[in-house]
């Protein structure tokens, strides 16, 4: 468990100041002002932990060996609050969601960059215990921490600590032609259970107290979509992680790239019994609720099954299902079959229902 | 899932449908006075079903739909003020009011809270003794109850750093306006259950009996809605008017007393201005005499409230079921969830949000 002065912001910005214990070893200005406790920060709490060849010089820049093959580079910043939740924390999210995004772009994730801002008064136990979770994420992942930059700021700056990271991969072929290539009759297949980590850190933010406590998905897909790009090569037709937005986020994105209707239906979607308990209980639609370890992807008509047995080999996406078809442009971009026979409009998601969820 | 799937299972949900075909002679016009069974009569296609046989009129169950102009423009002024934070249900950060809503007020500044419940409020109140908590009071009877424990909390923990801005609302009231309006079309109710389960519906009694109207006391899921109907449709047909309670796992005749006892210690019924409605009376609540010290308003001289609003949205008109939502000149065009003109479109108990969200197909010719 994190220590409890972790600082605890209200999911609208009420900043609760981390609890400043002058005998609880924390980050401090002086270390982010480049002299020797900077060092002693990054060498001690840092590189040490995240082993790797290209992280012990300390150089300004990481020599990489040339890639075979188009280069895929993406990046992305992480202000989840709180900083750990079950199921998960900042760290392992930082790496699991550039990893992703990787993945579902039809690259093979190599390298990350890990940049950290840290706020003043921070204590050092939590950075050890987030800097712990990125090693471990990234061994998970296969992938190296090749080069970072740490600063810190005044107390108030930033809540805690804030994490970007940069993820290189190779494109190997066939690379998904994407949602732009969707046509009717494609089928559409979720990997797992849509809204858990949405859910999870709702829960965690505001205290509800559940038994069992919801817990997030966050985790690495690299290994089955290997599996399907290996096995199905072009059949594979768009892959996207249904992180922010969820799923109907997804569906709208590639309704409008292909000038197609989505259609879905409800009943097909993997739901564990706690996942629906919850929704239920909140009152809310997992479908507009981010997942950190779930993608949709969609697949040429009639590769549904093989892609269904490969998925479902794989824990990560032990419970995937196929959820609806690609169908000419109707009057809504995206429809859904609801569990009596009724078809309606999905909407798509138009307020953040929760913002800095990772 | 015990407790919801017996209630969404679509063999029952078809036979009670055939049930209320069978026994409809004519076509009847019922109100369901609650915005949360609007949302799922229309979500599961239960008013469709019904097509040709009943009409369902939405009417003005919706708190976030009713709570006037001027509270939005108090509760924005307080998140304003130095050291203070407006604390509210996260329903109400979207809603209109004269100038902009509770979200724009934060990127102004202002500092608003969302919380699950007003004992939320109160934990933030002892938790920053620096600042003025000031939880925006919204709801129906099912709220109240727990307003008026966070009052007691406040109390029992002495702080002077918390208070509601109160816009609480009650139905009854409500229904009798319509009821005795003289373009009203309903021939029968059905009663908001979760209202019920704090009031119970004893005092519906006098209703019935005043306005000749069948009333049944409904439940949320779709089986429940359509017993509800079928019950209401059995009245009518055999000329009979009286309290039918189909919502029994939920509803008892006298309610929760415990709740009761709570409200009845901390407010006092007042006649209350309802957006689109005018003032109401007795058709909602204030603070009594001795928890004055916890009336935002008094506390902090915030803007008068006032029922008289000058907006674009006839929310009055859908909120009576004088019309439907799609028979308003601006939905879907330029009132959308995005960009709502009024607060029947923002509010997740709102009946255009309803509309726009299930059923834009049945303005296609808009």
């Amino acid at each position: 468990m994190p220590p409890e002065s972790v600082s605890r912001t209200n999911n609208e910005g009420l900043s609760c100041p981390i609890e400043l214990n002058r005998d609880v070893p924390h980050v401090t200005l002086a270390h982010g002002d480049g002299g020797r406790l900077t060092r002693q920060l990054v060498r001690e709490h840092i590189t040490n932990r995240l082993a790797n060849v290209h992280l012990q010089s300390l150089d300004d820049a990481a020599c990489l060996p040339q890639p075979v093959g188009p280069l895929a580079v993406t990046t992305d910043s992480f202000v989840v609050t709180p900083l750990f939740f079950p199921g998960g924390d900042i760290g392992s999210l930082a790496v699991y969601g550039t990893v992703n995004d990787l993945a579902v772009s039809g690259a093979h994730p190599c390298w990350l960059t890990l940049a950290l801002i840290l706020e003043e008064g921070l204590p050092l136990a939590v950075l050890d215990q987030v800097i712990a979770s990125v090693a471990s994420a990234a061994r998970r992942s296969d992938v190296a921490i090749v080069a970072g930059d740490t600063k810190v700021v005044p107390r108030g700056a930033v809540d805690g600590l804030f994490i970007n990271t940069t993820g290189i991969g190779v494109f190997h072929s066939p690379v998904p032609a994407g949602p732009k290539s969707l046509t009717p009759g494609d089928e559409l297949i979720i990997s797992g259970p849509v809204g858990q980590h949405g859910i999870a850190v709702m829960a965690a933010r505001e205290r509800l107290s559940f038994d069992p406590a919801p817990h997030s998905d966050s985790l690495p897909l690299v290994k089955p979509i290997r599996v399907l790009r290996e096995q199905l090569g072009s059949r594979v037709k768009a892959m996207r992680d249904a992180t922010r937005g969820g799923v109907a986020a997804v569906l709208h994105e590639w309704a409008e790239a292909a000038r197609v209707t989505l259609a879905v239906e409800q009943a097909t979607f993997p739901m564990p019994d706690e996942l629906r308990g919850l929704s239920e209980l909140l009152g809310v639609d997992p479908l507009y609720f981010a997942g950190e370890g779930v993608f949709l992807l969609a697949v040429e008509p009639g590769a549904c099954e093989a892609a269904l047995a490969i998925l479902r080999c794989h824990p990560e996406s032990k419970l995937a299902a196929r959820v609806g078809e690609v169908q000419a442009q109707q009057r809504f971009p995206v429809t859904i079959r609801r569990a009596l026979g009724t078809t309606q409009p999905l909407d798509e998601p138009t307020t953040a229902l929760l913002p800095r969820i990772c | 899932m015990k407790y919801v799937d017996e209630f969404r299972d679509p063999e029952a949900v078809r036979r009670l449908v055939e049930a209320i075909r069978r026994m409809a002679t004519r076509r009847w016009t019922l109100m369901e006075v609650c915005g949360g069974q609007t949302h799922n009569l229309l979500r599961y296609g239960i008013d469709e079903a019904l097509e040709g046989c009943i009409e369902l009129i939405h009417g003005p169950g919706c708190p976030v739909c009713v709570t006037p102009v001027e509270t939005i423009d108090a509760a924005q002024e307080l998140s304003l003020r130095p050291n203070t934070i407006l604390a509210s249900f996260g329903d109400m950060l979207r809603v209109p009011g004269s100038h902009g809503t509770l979200l724009s007020s934060r990127s102004k500044g202002g500092r608003v809270a969302v919380v699950y419940s007003p004992l939320d409020a109160v934990e933030i109140a002892r938790e920053r003794p620096q600042d003025q908590i000031v939880f925006l009071a919204v709801g129906f009877e099912t709220t109240a109850p727990a307003t008026a424990l966070a009052v007691q909390q406040a109390t029992h923990y002495g702080l002077d750093n918390f208070s509601l801005l109160v816009a609480h609302v009650c139905v009854l009231p409500a229904m009798q306006m319509l009821a005795t309006a003289p373009d009203h079309r309903a021939k029968a109710f059905l009663a908001a259950g979760h209202v019920c389960a704090v009031t119970g519906f004893a005092e519906y009694d006098e209703f019935v009996r005043r306005f000749r109207l069948p009333l049944v006391v409904t439940g949320f899921e779709p089986v429940d809605l359509l017993e509800g109907i079928l019950a209401c449709v059995r009245q009518l047909e055999t000329g009979v008017a009286s309290v039918e309670n189909c919502y029994a796992r939920s509803v008892r005749r006298e309610g929760n007393l415990a709740a009761q006892r709570l409200v009845e210690q901390i407010y006092e019924v007042r006649d209350t201005p309802w957006r689109g409605f005018g003032v109401i009376p007795r058709g909602g609540l204030k603070l009594r005499e001795e928890w004055q010290r916890f009336d935002a308003r008094q506390r902090f001289s915030a803007t008068p409230e006032v029922a008289a609003c000058a907006t674009e949205c006839p929310a009055g008109d859908v909120l009576i079921g004088r019309i439907r939502p799609t028979e308003c000149p601006h939905f879907g065009t330029r009132c959308t969830p995005d960009s709502p003109l009024g607060a029947p479109m923002v509010s997740t108990e709102g009946p255009c949000a309803a509309y726009h969200r299930y059923r834009v197909a049945s303005h296609a010719g808009k």
